[in-house]
This record gives C-alpha cells, structure tokens and sequence, in this order.
C-alpha cells in the first residue's frame, strides 16, 4: 500500500472510529460534530470537482449549498404547516422524507450550476471568480428579501426530516446517513477523476488548448464538472440544514463559499480525500481553539497562510509528498 | 489532377495596419507534403492558427475534405480531421507521456462523456497511444512526467499526440525545432513515409528537411505566397532568392 493510499484510509476511517467512540462514551455532542465534519467535507467534495480537477475557482458554490439548504427548508415548512408548495396548475405538497428532499436538493443544485455555469464559464481568471461571487450574492440578498420563508431570520424546523426504517433524531443513525452519503460521493468522484471524462477535464484545466486540438470542447466540459459539482454541494447543504434543523441566508453568504474553500485548501487542492482532511481539521479547530476564544479565525488564517505558503498539496500533500504522475 | 484535400482561398487578415495574411490562397493534395517557408514574421504561424482554428480571418473560405470549415471553432475541425502540432508545444504537462497519447486516443473516439471506466485501464486505447509512442520513438519515456521532457522530445510527442487522432491531414509548425541533427534526420524520415498516411502542411525552418521532404513549397514574404513549386522551380526563382534564400546564403 502506498503511502498516500494509506493517509486515505486513514482519513476515511476517522469519521466513523471518532462517532463509533463517542456513542461508547456516551457522548452526542462529539458525533454531531462528526455529522457536521461528513457534511462539509461533501461539500467539499462537491467543489473539488470544479476547483481541484477543473481548475474553476468558483467563490459562489454557497449559492448551491444554501440552495439545498432551502430545498429542505421550504419542503418540510410546507409539510410542518400543512400547507401546499403550489396548487395550481397541479398540487405540490411538502415533504419530510430526506429521499425526496436530497433528490430535489440535487436536481436545483445542477440547475442553479447549469445556469450560472454556461454564463461564468464564458470568462476565465479574476472575472469567472468575481461572477461566481456575484451570482452567489444575488442569490443572499433575494433570500434576504423574500419574506414568505423567513427573510433574514430564516427558517426553523421543529422535527429531523424521516429516513425510511431509521431513526434520524439519533445522532448515530444520523450520523450513519450523511457518512454513508459521503462514501458514496467519494467513490464516484474518484471514478470520475480516472473516467476519460476526468483526464480530459484535468488537461483542460493544465492547457485548453491541447485539449481542443484533440477536438474536445474545454467549455462542455467544465460546465458538466460545475454541474456535477453543484448538485453535491446542494446535496450537501441539504444535510446541513436537516442536522441544524434550520436554514437561513447565512448558507447562502460568501463566507460560506470560502469556508468550502478552506476545507478544499487546508486538505490539498484536487486530492479526493482533500476535502474530507480539511473539513475535519475546520471542526477540530473550531471546537478546540473556539473555546479559548471569539477570534479563533486569526489561528485558521494563519494555518491556511502556512499551508498556502509551504504545503502546496495541502496536508494531505504535505504527508504523502509530491503526488507520483501515474498512470 | 488529385483533387486537394484542403482548400484555402483569398485568406486574408490584419492587425491594425498590419497585413499578416494577405490574399493566400494555397492547397494541400493527397499524398503530398506541402512546405511553407518564410522569413521570421512572414505570417506562417498566424496562417496555421487560421486553418486549426482559434483565429478568425477577415475574408477568404477554408475548405477542408469537402467541407466549409471557416467558421467552424477548433474542436469542430479537429474531428473533422485536422490533426495539429504546435510551434511552442503544448501539452498537458503534470500528466505523464501516456496520458497525454491517450487523451489524443480519447479525442480521437468521441468517447469523452464516460464517468466510470478508468481510461488508463483501457487497452485499446493505451494500445493506440503506445502505437503512436512507439512510432515517434517516445515508448521508453510512457510513463515520464511531461514537463520532465526535453524540448525536442516533446516535440516529438506533439507529433505522437497527433497521430493518435488518425488525422487525414496534418499541419505541422516547425516539428524541428529543438530536436539537434540526427533527431531531426529521423523526424524528417519519419514524415517522409507519413505523408501516405495524410498529406502534411509543413512549416519548417530547417531548409535541408524542407527541401529532402516537400513535394511543394510555397514561400510566404509579409503575408503574401510570393511563389509556390517543386523545390527546383522554388530554388530557382529569383524572388524567392532575392527575399528569403539570399539572405541565408549571406549568412
């Protein structure tokens, strides 16, 4: 086993050994914290699609998350107020099934990333990074604005949405849901990476160029990897809305989309396990040094400033070395 | 007389006052290796760049294997057939030798839009881009990190990369260049045989190769095909002479 295949494992472990302990230790706080981890590094997973193996520095993917967020939000308002989506032309009633709701988080993350990717990725550089921001603003400020799901203040959930035959108020079982659905993006994101669809992509993102003399179009491409990459990112705010029980255009803020960044950096920029480093890392930090104090974000910065300036592969890159080409 | 393969007519196009292309019309036969020589800033690479796509000309028709392919974008013409090396070469370089030959294979396929066969793990294309591999003499170097490569050598796998695009015509810039004598000498006998393969659009600096290979030649001066013919009637021109020979055999 190579070494970074080993970090991996590691990494892919210490979600569920941490979870797995604190239920012997009784003690629940410790694996909604793992729950958390599982979901933003999906979202990280989701980003890294676009910015690790396209190459597309996309500061709006909060636009996606917060959209899976208020797929969830507004479907199980609807079912906790009895009150339908719409009525007519036809009738569209709320839902507290994750099945459906994850579906629909899905389907308005590709949509959102269909759009906004077929016009951003037209540009390159600094204009697609400050399109994708304005995108994802536009999004914070009408959420803002839009009264009937709480406006500024958001909207509360009273209940977990239901899993058929598990109970999701358990954090474990919770747990096991959102980890399961992170395993499950890992393996298909890295079958993509080594699809022909990914080395076509990742040589878009080295030289466009070469790529259209193979006659393949770099545009089509990226905007698939963005598309893709939007759905999980949605997937994923729709499981952080349902472990909060609550939404709110915070999910939508830019921060957001930096802090989705952050995981994808601080974990190694196009590593599949990347994310999921990070994004374990993020919760550590700001559960350890959050409790010394309000400004903990001085300490992040300057983790991400050293790994920035000397670990260009991330952690994960700092540990297993130079990624090997391979073949 | 074969009918030409590729067609270009009254291409013509400027920047700002300058004239790069100016009224070129020229053709590329089956069979045939055609070379387009110049003086530096002649406009060779701006023509090529018109005829792979990428630059758009400001009046004139390409047509290429019966097809009006001017306003078609660069991918477009690539699977209609063009296969392209490039002057400054331009590779994917953190991917190995391979992949770059198998993502020439991939191109070559159409098969892009699969997300769940790993593509190194598929044997007809690897054994197409080792077949290219083998034929530039790059197999040994399969699996060496592109941008580990010399200058030449990546010259070399422009050429491999498009191979594996099973073009039906080539349009090389300056494949030469960087490569030193014998590289050269056996690029120039491997072209010599390809050009049954696919015709060749040759732009080349090294004039022995120029002349051992090309069945014509045409001499581009400030944009313009001052003459075009057999390396004889090019030899003997005295325009060709007097604008661009003369100058070397002064050097």
């Amino acid at each position: 086993m190579t070494r970074s295949a080993l970090i991996n494992l590691v990494l892919f472990a210490m979600l569920p050994v941490t979870a797995l302990i604190a239920l012997a230790l009784d003690e629940p706080f410790i694996i909604t914290l793992a729950t958390k981890a599982a979901i933003l590094a999906l979202a990280g997973v989701g980003l890294n699609i676009a910015l690790g193996l396209g190459g597309l520095v996309s500061l709006g993917h909060a636009a996606f998350f917060g959209l899976g967020g208020y797929a969830m939000g507004i479907l199980a308002h609807h079912a906790q107020t009895f009150t339908p989506l719409m009525e007519a032309p036809f009738l569209i009633e709320g839902t507290k099934s994750m099945p459906v709701i994850w579906l629909t988080a899905v389907i308005a993350g590709a949509l959102a990333a269909l759009l906004i990717g077929a016009l951003s990725l037209r540009t390159s550089g600094v204009y697609f990074i400050m399109i994708t921001l304005a995108f994802g603003q536009m999004l914070y400020y009408f959420a803002i604005s839009w009264p009937a799901y709480g406006g500024e203040d958001g909207l509360s959930i009273y209940v977990r949405n239901g899993f058929p035959g598990l109970n999701t108020l358990d954090p474990i079982q919770f747990f096991a849901i959102a980890f399961v659905i992170l395993a499950a993006v890992l393996f298909i994101a890295g079958r993509l990476a080594s699809s022909p669809f990914g080395l076509a992509l990742a040589a878009a993102r080295q030289n466009p160029e070469r790529v259209e003399t193979v006659g393949l179009s770099p545009y089509r491409l990226r905007l698939l990897a963005f598309v893709i990459s939007g759905a999980i990112t949605a997937l994923a705010g729709a499981l952080f809305a349902d472990l909060n029980r609550f939404v709110s255009p915070t999910m939508l803020s830019w921060h957001m989309s930096g802090e989705i960044m952050i995981f994808v950096i601080l974990g190694g920029v196009g590593r599949l396990y990347g994310p999921v480093a990070g994004a374990a890392l993020f919760i550590l930090l700001e559960h350890i040094l959050g409790g010394l104090s309000d400004f903990w974000h001085v300490y992040l910065g300057l983790l991400l400033l050293l790994v920035v300036l000397f670990a260009r592969g991330g952690m994960i890159g700092a540990l297993a070395g130079r990624e090997v080409a391979h073949d | 007389m074969t009918e030409p393969l590729l067609h270009i007519e009254r291409l013509s196009k400027s920047f700002g006052a300058l004239k790069a292309t100016d009224d070129v019309s020229l053709t590329l036969k089956p069979g045939e290796i055609h070379a387009l020589i110049g003086p530096n800033g002649a406009g060779k690479s701006t023509l090529i760049k018109q005829i792979a796509g990428g630059l758009a000309p400001d009046a004139g028709r390409i047509h290429f294997a019966g097809q009006d392919i001017t306003t078609l974008p660069t991918p477009a013409r690539a699977r209609a057939g063009l296969g392209r090396t490039f002057q400054i070469s331009s590779l994917a370089m953190d991917y190995t030798v391979l992949q770059n030959a198998v993502l020439g294979a991939v191109g070559q396929r159409g098969t892009v839009w699969r997300f769940f066969k790993p593509v190194m793990g598929d044997a007809e294309l690897r054994a197409t881009a080792m077949a290219a591999l083998e034929r530039v003499g790059l197999a040994d170097h399969a699996t060496t990190r592109t941008a580990e490569l010399s200058h030449g050598q990546r010259r070399l796998l422009e050429v491999a990369v498009a191979l594996t695009l099973q073009p039906r015509a080539f349009l090389m810039d300056e494949p030469m260049a960087g490569l030193g004598a014998s590289g050269s000498k056996r690029l120039t006998g491997f072209l010599d045989g390809l050009r049954s393969e696919a015709p060749i659009l040759l732009v080349e600096h090294d004039m022995d190769a120029v002349f051992a290979l090309a069945d014509r030649i045409s001499v581009l001066v400030y944009g313009k095909v001052i003459a075009t013919g057999t390396a004889e009637e090019i030899r003997a021109n005295p325009e060709v002479r007097e604008a661009y020979l003369g100058e070397e055999d002064a050097a």
